[in-house]
């Protein structure tokens, strides 16, 4: 499979990474160097093979239901761009 | 007397604990080379004072008979690592400025052993790449050279300058990560060792991710010896992190005095790759008659699927990646840059804050999980990863206790020789180390000679998994058979 | 579900009636001290951002480690939802960006949900039931909020709510109406509320529906759907179903087609209108969440979470009716609330079910709906009303003195009992003193003593007196047994 000029697009879009015109084609020209890269894994017989969900097979820890956390909206804003009254600011969104 | 910073930290520790030197003056000894060696590029930020700080401190407990494992032990921290405080940057535009508010547990595990942090190294945006020449704060400089060359070399990467400045002894050890060969790659690259634990034995909390199935951390150090002393305080079960092993830490330290007697090496044959160079074959061949020669069992075997690790970590990983990555979008903290709306917002940040390579992997992981392509790529390449793991699985039921390879295909290259074209080039780089990451198995990287241009070359030991205490005593073997490394004079002071 | 077409539920069209069908997702907040991933409060409100750990800032290097209580919520959910509870599930990552969810991917379960299906059984005010399949529960994360009000050109977001355990109850698209639809909800929220698993407190935001709507012909397949984001008021589902369904059929009447979308229902305008900037193509790219190992548990974990269950509404309602012989209608209005189940068994404890229930429902609910108030804030305990319960069967009061001791506990509070004696509220059933009256009332009015040897519903109007004559304190049985006897009426 090879991706053209939309799909690079598309891909772009979804990723939230805004593409200029002239990054498109060498984009496209690498993204299906590693998808011919790729390729040969459709020779493998993975029939009845499950995929992988853990590397490590164990058991999965869970926590107590206790509050452990929290009361730190200082930190919790500190490194944001904009902020007002421990609020993360972002530019009007329209629903 | 040799300067303090050229010791092994083996040597340091134990200088310390006789009062020879103080913390103190390490430190002070490794700030100074730290300065001269800027060209290199290997630290991202210095924190002499905190350095020092820590130093004195080290030498109050050492003074009140207190030490601990790593007392007043100068290391460097992969600027990977969350550190109270401290700026961490993953090496990328996108968290210019960030300061985290939290401690990462493996470097909170070193300093609750005493040891003393002289700074953040550089290392491959978020960790993506395998020469160090995709951070956004600029190339590391490898500390070797070709003979009667000045070429600069790439000192591997991602954990770049974690091998750079230990090779370049601007700390006593490092810590990095590897996700799909990070530390073994430079480790050889720049004739230290280092070794990627099972997965599972580090916790992942408060280290930056990059493909979080196949992330972990690990020291890139000197000797051997070295390597366990620092993977002992690093490792350590961790509630905060799911994936995270509840199991006791081994005396690795204690381990690399077991010999290999008795030991039943496995030589796997799909990693002699075509086109492999006479050298490395040859490398590899005397890895094997070392260990051989200190009573192992060599015997031939065989990884089926060894060539399906590479593509399928070109799927795995990316999509890992793309989605740990979406928290990057200017909102909270690191890079904004505005835009007509929120949706204008994010996509100029992204594209200002990360950088080719970075985005790269991120639109090829979007594209495989995205409709329509996930089963086909996705799915497909993590089936091939169980068989990956069941390669490796057979092997060791077949009574297999280490498996020997090359750790790169060849010695450092020059900056700007590879992968400008073609992505795939660079990514041949981590051939035979990634299917250690697909399978979850720890690999230790040991430097086993020069090749012809006088560069250092590594062989690679695959274990089973939480079984690193083999891992360190066959590499003793190869690194006392081999002989350690004579690192380059310090040409860049 | 191929149920046959019920026509009452049918909309007149312009041109032929049409079916709506209806499916729901509820998202139901778990009842949980801390959030599902991270150890912050759930605590509904909060300073900004007050209520966020690390994790649910998405700070680089957080990783989620999971709430074992909020997994043993949904499996007593599963159970209250008589389904098939999975002993290995699976957390996957939706992804898309959006300003209130900061890890630009929510943590859910997409391929492999905790549960599995079951069914609600529910019953409808004709007195009819239906059975709606649940098609599956899975666990997920809620996102933050994002305020749009506070500044022209910004949004403000806090994550107070980012994190919190939401289980997402997926419904077939067995409802046939809004009044189904509005009885699948409220039943659904009691059997939540029941298990303890969820609030149910629909203003607070603990309890969701996004509600899918479509119309067809009956007997057509299913027509397209729209799906009608976060409602949040059962009466808001009944009129954003009966506003949307009208509007497709309109649409489709008028020769256009109906577009897969989502849409806002407006209730100050009465019409739910399309969510533009959700309709961008989604692509979420669900992938199982690499930071989390599937969540496992064996039968053992199911059993004794079941065994610690409480009775649910449905076993309530029928052991109600067996065991007190109530109607099917009055249990049901018992058993709505677990409270007032409890307050009904405290007050029939020893005393006759049906009196009882009569009591609770007309004196008790009707008192307390007229004062806006719930069986939690009831001013007369459930003592009380079975001392009142009990005057009356003991013959010590009438039924119509005993409203007017309702009233005063009510108002007063006080012991029934005590109440009634220093009151001289007691009826008297003295036959001397009630035979006097009915003596001076047939004397007084011998036509009317005539009339009613004729006509013997007459008798009514000698106990209006005989009672208006004792102050309401005759017996009423003693008055009935005594006038039939001096007049001759059998
Ligand atoms: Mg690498
Ligand atoms: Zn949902």
């Amino acid at each position: 499979m090879s991706v053209d000029a939309t799909t690079v697009r598309r891909i772009a879009h979804l990723a939230r990474i805004a593409v200029s015109e002239d990054e498109v084609a060498p984009l496209q020209g690498e993204l299906n160097a590693i998808l011919a890269f790729v390729e040969q894994l459709g020779a493998v017989d993975v029939m009845g093979v499950e995929p992988m969900t853990s590397v490590t097979p164990m058991a999965m820890k869970k926590r107590e239901d206790v509050v452990t956390d929290g009361a730190k909206a200082d930190a919790i804003v500190a490194n944001a761009p904009e902020t007002e009254d421990h609020y993360f600011l972002v530019p009007k969104v329209v629903e | 007397m040799t300067s303090l910073n050229e010791l092994t930290l083996a040597e340091a520790r134990d200088g310390l604990k006789a009062k020879d030197f103080s913390a103190t003056d390490l430190t002070r000894a490794h700030l100074d080379a730290m300065e001269k060696a800027r060209a290199l590029n290997a630290y991202l930020v210095e924190t002499p004072d905190r350095a020092i700080a820590m130093a004195e401190a080290a030498d109050a407990r050492i003074a009140a008979g207190q030490a601990r494992p790593l007392e007043g032990i100068p290391l460097g921290i992969k600027d990977l690592f969350c550190t109270e405080g401290v700026a961490t940057t993953a090496g990328s535009k996108i968290l210019e400025g960030f300061t985290p508010a939290y401690e990462s547990a493996v470097t909170a595990n070193l300093w609750r052993d005493g040891a003393v942090m002289l700074g953040k190294l550089n290392l491959d945006e978020f960790a993506m790449g395998s020469s160090n020449e995709t951070s956004a704060y600029g190339d590391v400089v490898s500390p070797w050279r070709r003979a009667g060359s000045d070429a600069k070399l790439v000192p591997g990467g991602s954990s770049g300058g974690s091998a750079a400045a230990v090779a370049a002894r601007l700390c006593l050890g490092a810590t990095a990560t590897d996700t799909g060969g990070s530390i073994r790659q430079p480790a050889a690259f720049t004739g230290t060792v280092g070794i990627k634990p099972t997965y599972g034995r580090c916790s992942r909390w408060g280290t930056v991710a990059y493909a979080s199935s196949l992330d972990q951390a690990g020291p890139i150090a000197r000797t051997v010896r070295d390597c366990a002393i620092l993977l002992g305080s690093m490792a350590g079960q961790d509630a905060r992190d799911t994936t995270c092993a509840d199991l006791p830490v081994p005396d690795f330290e204690a381990a690399i005095a077991r010999g290999v007697k008795g030991l039943t090496i496995g030589i796997p044959k799909e990693y002699r790759v075509e086109g492999m160079s006479a050298e490395i074959q040859a490398l590899w061949d005397r890895g094997a008659a070392m260990l051989r020669d200190a009573g192992a069992t060599l015997r031939e075997i065989s990884l089926p699927h060894t060539q399906y690790a590479l593509p399928a970590y070109y799927i795995v990983a990316p999509a890992e990646a793309s989605s740990n990555l979406a928290r990057y979008d200017g909102v909270r903290y690191g890079l904004r840059v505005p835009g007509k709306d929120i949706a204008g917002l994010y996509e100029n940040t992204r594209a200002a804050g990360f950088g080719r390579e970075v985005k790269r992997r991120i639109m090829i992981g979007t594209y495989v999980l995205s409709a329509g392509y996930y089963d086909a790529y996705y799915v497909r390449a993590q089936r091939i990863r169980t068989l990956i793991k069941r390669d490796f699985e057979q092997a060791y039921a077949s009574g297999i206790d280490a498996i020997l390879t090359p750790a790169t295909p060849s010695a450092a290259f020059g900056i700007g020789e590879k992968g400008s074209g073609d992505p795939v080039e660079m990514y041949l780089q981590d051939v035979f180390t990634i299917t250690v990451n697909m399978a979850g198995l720890p690999g230790i990287s040991v430097p086993a000679g020069l090749d012809a241009q006088g560069l250092p070359l590594g062989l690679q030991l695959i274990g089973r998994p939480f079984d690193e205490e083999t891992l360190f005593a066959a590499a003793q073997v190869i690194e006392d058979a081999a002989g350690r490394t004579k690192l380059p004079a310090a040409w860049w002071a | 579900m191929t149920a046959a077409v019920n026509p009452k539920k049918l909309i007149k069209g312009g041109l032929h009636d049409w079916e709506v069908v209806i499916g729901m997702e509820i998202h139901a907040q778990v009842t949980s001290r801390s959030k599902l991933f991270s150890g912050a409060s759930t605590e509904f409100g909060g300073e900004p951002n007050d209520h966020v750990s690390l994790v649910d800032a998405a700070m680089p290097g957080m990783l989620p480690v999971i709430n074992e209580e909020c997994v043993a919520q949904a499996v007593r959910t599963g159970l209250g939802l008589k389904a098939q509870i999975n002993h290995r599930s699976v957390f996957d990552r939706k992804n898309y960006f959006y300003p209130d969810l900061p890890q630009g991917y929510q943590i859910s379960q997409f391929k492999d949900p905790i549960v599995g299906e079951g069914e609600v059984l529910v019953d409808l005010p004709d007195g009819e039931s239906i059975t709606v399949g649940i098609e599956r529960l899975h666990l997920e994360q809620d996102a933050g909020k994002s305020l749009h009000d506070q500044n022209p050109t910004q949004s403000f977001v806090d994550l107070n709510r980012s994190g919190v355990a939401l289980m997402e109850i997926v419904s077939r698209p067995d409802l046939r109406s809004s009044e189904e639809a509005r009885a699948y909800v409220t039943k659904l929220r009691t059997i939540l509320r029941y298990l303890g698993t969820c609030d149910g407190d629909m203003e607070k935001g603990s309890l969701r529906a996004d509600v899918n709507v479509s119309v067809r012909k009956p007997g057509d397949p299913l027509g397209t759907r729209c799906e009608i984001k976060n409602v949040n008021s059962i009466r808001f589902i009944g009129q954003a179903i009966e506003t949307e369904a009208r509007r497709q059929i309109a649409i489709i009447e008028d020769g256009g087609t109906i577009s897969q979308e989502t849409r806002l229902f407006d209730p100050g305008k009465g019409e739910t209108r399309s969510m533009r900037s959700k309709e961008e193509a989604h692509d979420y790219r669900y992938f199982p969440d690499p930071d989390l190992l599937p969540l496992e548990f064996d039968q053992a974990y199911v059993d004794a979470l079941a065994a610690g269950l409480p009775e649910l509404p449905d076993a309530k309602k029928a052991r109600f009716i067996e065991s007190y012989g109530l109607s099917a209608y009055d249990a049901g209005v018992l058993i709505a609330e677990r409270a007032s189940a409890d307050y009904f068994e405290a007050v029939a404890k020893g005393r006759d079910g049906k009196a009882a229930a009569n009591w609770v429902i007309n004196e008790l609910f009707g008192r307390l709906n007229k004062e806006g108030r719930g069986i939690e804030a009831t001013p007369v305990s459930a003592d009380q009303l079975g001392a009142i319960v009990d005057l009356i069967g003991e013959g010590v009061i009438s039924g119509k003195i005993a409203k007017d001791l309702f009233e005063i506990v009510w108002s007063e509070g006080g012991d029934p009992r005590q109440i009634v004696e220093s009151r001289g509220m007691k009826q008297v059933t003295d036959t001397g003193a009630i035979e006097a009256a009915v003596d001076e009332i047939i004397a007084k009015n011998p036509e009317k003593v005539q009339q009613a040897k004729e006509k013997p519903t007459l008798l009514g109007w000698f106990v209006g007196q005989t009672m208006k004559a004792t102050g309401g304190k005759a017996n009423p049985a003693a008055v009935n047994a005594l006038l039939k006897a001096k007049l001759g009426i059998e």
